[in-house]
């Protein structure tokens, strides 16, 4: 009998040592094997499928001004060293200008004059930071699709991307989205945050709003607006500086 | 020997095991990259936080490496990992659930009859818990009571709550059911009510596995590996089967 307790011990502390030790190993061999993470990211696909069909044209919850945070974290890049921009900054970006260009008919330098003339929406939303962590604000700005019916797109015309002043090293910060998300009511380029100007640390003078997407496709300090029928041939292709430095998904709606 | 589970029962628990084994590891990653948990609709670091653990040391993330998937921190990989498997375990979940319906496993087996809810009833199966009497011969097939309310629990409130609680948690879905996430009282609950369950599906797994060994290790894993089952003798022995 105790010969059996013994075999038997031995045995089931062998299988788990066994399933331990082949998860321990095989989480790292299969963290790195290209084929096992286009499994992985086969469900980001899904992901937008799926909440398309479930959401389709509809808001982000909207807050009241009492249910907003008392004070809004600023993440990622803070401020930017660029001597232009620091210029601009300065002359309280009197004299920069926004440029719409790409696949469109008309391209486009607006300052921020003529931002702030455009019919203006104004939204109390819930950011969501990819970490976990959500804050509440008050945004203003032309709705995006106001500003890209100004340019005209041409019928190539697939993806808005941002390009932006902000730089992690040597590799400057950009976003994209595709037109759904671009022409949505709430996708709004701020210079307005809880009734002031945008402050450079939330990344003066205009930042996207995309409310149905986690935080980091939220380009800050946005300087060119471009169109492009593909984000292949940018940077490293994959559509943004978080998904080109470390896989993050394109699409941030989960 | 018997035949005890079937083969629906059999490749749902095991796929259910991995699945939530990677679910967790990958989940305890995701919370390294803000170790902190809030109630109400918004949360960070100027916000006051209801648990905040690591950070205390620097350079130390909340949970060890040995713990977490990838090993080494990575937010987006385990990201990547957490909402692939967590299709598995939401579509698997769904198929199981229709086929134990379908074949008659939730009425049969798990579903609690008026008189095992008695309180007298109830005290008697934790009784014999305390003292170890585990039931023998035919009555061994069945699940006890507490070990009805334990899989039920699993099955129709836990699991389902970590999904919901972990769509609440997508600004996306957000969109499109608004009641989703408000009805935890807002995204950071729902966060936090993940997290919860999270552990609380650990401290079944805990006693799970010491009802397994205590129950007769050998026996219990050949039934849910091959089906067969060895009955123990009637009444219910004092040693392992």
């Amino acid at each position: 009998m105790s010969g059996r307790v013994l075999s038997r011990r031995r045995l089931l502390g062998a299988g788990a040592l066994g399933t331990g030790g082949l998860l321990l190993s095989g989480r790292h061999r299969l963290n790195r094997s290209a084929a096992f993470r286009d499994a992985l990211q086969g469900a980001e696909g899904l992901h937008m499928r799926a909440q398309r069909l479930i959401a389709g044209d509809a808001l982000a919850r909207e807050y009241a001004e009492a249910q907003m945070s008392p004070e809004f974290r600023a993440n990622g890049n803070r401020d930017v060293a660029d001597a232009t921009y620091r210029q601009h900054a300065d002359a309280g970006f009197a004299q920069w200008a926004l440029v719409v260009d790409g696949l469109v008919r008309r391209p486009l330098a607006l300052p921020l004059s003529a931002l702030k003339a455009l019919p203006q929406r104004a939204q109390i939303t819930r950011h969501d930071c990819v970490e976990g962590w959500s804050a509440i604000g008050k945004w203003q700005g032309p709705q995006l699709s106001r500003v890209l019916a100004m340019a005209g797109l041409l019928p190539a015309a697939r993806y808005a991307v941002f390009h932006c002043a902000d730089r992690f090293g040597d590799t400057p910060y950009y976003e994209s989205i595709d037109l759904i998300d671009a022409f949505h009511p709430q996708t709004i380029l701020a210079w307005r945050m809880n009734g002031q100007p945008l402050p450079v640390a939330h990344g003066a003078p205009l930042r996207l709003r995309v409310e149905r997407q986690l935080g980091y496709k939220h380009a800050k300090y946005v300087m060119r607006i471009e169109l492009r029928a593909t984000l292949a041939g940018l940077y490293g292709g994959k559509g943004g500086y978080w998904e080109d430095a470390g896989d993050y998904a394109w699409y941030a709606g989960i | 020997m018997v035949r005890r589970h079937r083969l629906s029962t059999r490749l749902w628990h095991w796929g259910n095991a991995v699945t939530l084994l990677v679910l967790l590891m990958s989940g305890l990653m995701i919370f390294n990259a803000h170790p902190r948990l809030y109630w109400g609709e918004y949360g960070a670091n100027p916000d006051h936080a209801w648990l905040d653990i690591g950070a205390t040391v620097a350079g130390e993330d909340a949970f060890p490496g040995w713990a977490t998937i990838p090993s080494t921190y990575s937010l987006a990989d385990a990201r990547l990992w957490h909402l692939a498997f967590a299709w598995v375990l939401a579509l698997a979940l769904l198929a199981y659930l229709a086929w134990s319906l379908a074949n008659g496993h939730i009425r049969r087996d798990l579903h609690i009859t008026r008189r095992e809810w008695r309180l007298a009833h109830l005290w008697q199966d934790v009784r014999d818990h305390a003292a170890l009497r585990f039931a023998g011969g035919a009555a061994a097939l069945r699940y006890n009571t507490l070990q009805k309310i334990a899989y039920a629990a699993v099955l129709f409130g836990l699991l389902p709550l970590m999904i919901a609680t972990g769509l609440a948690m997508s600004p996306g879905m957000d969109a499109g059911w608004p009641w989703f996430s408000a009805v935890w009282g807002g995204r950071q609950s729902a966060r936090s009510v993940h997290f919860i369950v999270a552990f609380a599906l650990v401290g079944f797994f805990v006693l799970h596995i010491l009802m397994v060994l205590l129950a007769g290790p050998l026996n219990e894993l050949r039934s849910i590996v091959t089906g067969w089952y060895r009955l123990p003798p009637s009444p219910s022995p004092d040693g392992p089967a």
